[in-house]
């Protein structure tokens, strides 16, 4: 989410002022635009909000929200008296930092090596092809990741010519979260990389050419030129990602988990999904969801404030 | 830049080559060699003797598919989703991105609005009480609870609205002297100088939509009406069904190979397509569309 909002037009002349005063209608009409989408936004946003009253019920669905018995902050403290729930929250957290993290390492790396790259084609080429994981979903992805990292798969037959042991890579805790972690970077790099790579040609060819001339070798010019002008993204960008530390990735654990790695897979929103979509314990799952919610929340609005202190740019 | 002749620079240059290169392959083999079990026979891919060239050669899972019922009416659900959330998407993303783009002098009540749907952005009910709403609205197995749940896009109506503020305002003060009135304006004006940013949320609805499994596998509860992702993901439910029923990893491994994995294979195949056919618009306008939202200062 990289958006600024500019400032909305004004009419620009006491004239156009005046006109609009005559049109007085626009208002009107203007109101008429809104209005179909905010009566989807008020169904489907809006409504659903009043949903988390069934966090403090003992929600059943055949009486509804509004004939089911209240039972006051009860499913809270269940919460967190639950073994489960210190596990899944850990578990989305190492899981979300992990992908941040190495994502954004890998991106800039890539954008750098890529971008010495002068044959047009060839750069090309390569653009496309690093791009596309991005556009397809994880479920068409997990079927790859499987086909590759099941035990017989062919990252096991090459560990196997190393003479290392079979690795149960989608059946063991200690090995499935480096998977996500590891399978998230491979999707995301090269589509990542775009924006450090735009950061890296604004750079002006004058400050390499001058060091070059001083001697500053390809090392020194990445590490003193081209890495300090992408600070600025970079910060931005890793404010940005702070909201997405309880965004480890539905789409991707529930394709790739089983209840084997239950344990290190787990994350908060599968075990939404689990306990109160699947378990029908509809209070309990929107309990959990609301406390995720309201954390993001916190999280949206600081880094908003961290990303207008330091670096001149908001979300909103 | 300045190119050193220096024959550590000329190494250097070759490494770095290798390893843009050696990346590239990474990203494209993984995908490949699930291509080349599509055009290979069931005994090929049992025995893992697939790489990146097909084993005995056949287009037998492909001639399946064409005879498979449920994989065409799933097609079928998707394309009419993606179609009918595109239309909708974006009727009320320029509908809604017009007003928002006037200051709250000249649109009163425009601040309101803003705030309700960034507020929306931030904070949501769930997915409960979402499904809730979608099932009290008998929406369940139709195809619109893959549609309306979705109608807002609050973040393409951001980056809409944004455009429509950078555009000099002498074009619609003219239009006004002209007698236009505010939809004649936002559809003669705007639009049409909008269309490469129009392009870009377009693809941002259409990938989403096509991507999504999940809003078929909460909201349809019979596999009839699955859209192809979902459909797709539920070809390896029963391996995890078989795990829930007590199954040791190693009969799983066993079963994993012994399904239809090449036909499988050549369903994932032929569910990229309209992406890969759309693949070229996509690196125009997606790339242009973050580049110019992210690095403008």
């Amino acid at each position: 989410m990289k958006v600024q909002i500019a400032k909305p037009a004004d009419w620009t002349n006491a004239e156009m002022v005046k006109q609009q005063k005559k049109w007085n209608w626009a208002n009107s009409a203007y109101h008429l635009m809104m209005l179909p989408g905010m009566i989807f936004l008020i169904i489907f946003s809006y409504i659903p909000m009043f949903g988390i009253i069934m966090a403090f019920q003992d929600y059943i669905p055949a009486k509804g929200v509004l004939g089911s018995e209240f039972v006051g902050m009860e499913h809270f403290i269940y919460l967190f008296q639950l073994p489960d729930i210190g596990l899944v929250f850990k578990n989305t957290m190492v899981i979300a930092f992990g992908k941040i993290l190495l994502g954004t390492f890998a991106a800039i790396v890539f954008s750098i090596l890529l971008n010495e790259i002068r044959l047009k084609l060839l750069k090309k080429s390569i653009q496309t092809v690093v791009y596309l994981p991005h556009f397809l979903s994880w479920v068409v992805l997990a079927a790859v990741v499987v086909n590759m990292f099941s035990l017989d798969g062919i990252v096991n037959q090459i560990l196997n010519s190393f003479g290392i042991d079979k690795l149960n890579f989608l059946g063991s805790n200690s090995l499935f979260q480096p998977l996500l972690i590891g399978t998230d970077v491979w999707k995301e790099f090269g589509f990542n990389s775009i924006v450090y790579l735009a950061a890296i040609t604004a750079v002006d060819p004058g400050l390499h050419e001058a060091a070059s001339i001083d001697g500053a070798n390809w090392w020194k010019r990445i590490w003193h030129i081209t890495l300090p002008s992408m600070l600025p993204i970079i910060l931005l960008l890793a404010i940005l990602s702070l909201p997405n530390i309880l965004n480890a990735g539905f789409d991707q654990v529930y394709n790739l988990y089983t209840p084997m790695v239950y344990e290190s897979g787990d994350i908060l929103d599968t075990y939404v999904y689990r306990t109160g979509i699947l378990g029908r314990e509809y209070s309990f799952g929107t309990a959990v969801g609301i406390f995720k919610s309201i954390i993001g929340m916190v999280l949206i609005i600081s880094a908003n404030e961290m990303a207008k202190k330091y670096t001149d740019r908001k979300l909103f | 830049m300045v190119e050193s002749k220096s024959i550590s620079a000329r190494i250097g240059r070759i490494v770095i080559h290798a390893i843009v290169i050696t990346l590239g392959l990474f990203s494209l083999l993984p995908l490949w060699n699930i291509v080349a079990i599509s055009f290979s026979s069931s005994e090929a891919v049992t025995a893992n003797a697939v790489g990146l060239i097909p084993v005995n050669f056949t287009t037998e899972t492909y001639k399946m598919i064409m005879e498979d019922v449920q994989f065409w009416r799933s097609f079928g659900i998707s394309v009419q989703r993606v179609f009918l959330s595109l239309i909708l998407n974006m009727v009320l993303i320029v509908l809604m991105a017009y007003p928002l783009s006037k200051s709250k002098r000249v649109f009163k009540g425009r601040n309101i609005y803003m705030n309700l749907l960034i507020f929306s952005m931030l904070f949501s009910g769930g997915m409960i009480p979402t499904y809730l709403v979608v099932k009290d609205l008998n929406l369940l197995n139709t195809i619109w609870s893959l549609v309306l749940p979705g109608a807002v896009q609050v973040f393409s109506i951001i980056l809409i609205m944004n455009f429509f503020i950078g555009i000099p305002k002498s074009l619609e003060e003219a239009a006004i002297m002209d007698g236009a009135n505010p939809l004649q304006i936002l559809v003669k004006v705007f639009i049409p100088i909008s269309l490469p940013a129009l392009a870009t949320v377009a693809l941002f609805s259409i990938v989403g939509n096509w991507n999504d499994f999940f809003s078929g596998l909460i909201y349809m509860t019979k596999v009839s009406n699955y859209p192809l992702m979902t459909y797709i993901q539920s070809l390896s439910i029963s391996i995890e069904e078989m795990l829930k029923s007590g199954a040791s990893s190693n009969s799983l491994e066993n079963m994993m190979q012994v399904s239809n994995k090449n036909l499988n294979a050549a369903k994932i195949v032929v569910s990229i397509i309209p992406l890969l056919v759309i693949y070229p618009l996509l690196q125009k306008y997606f790339i242009h569309g973050i580049v110019v939202g992210s690095v403008k200062e």
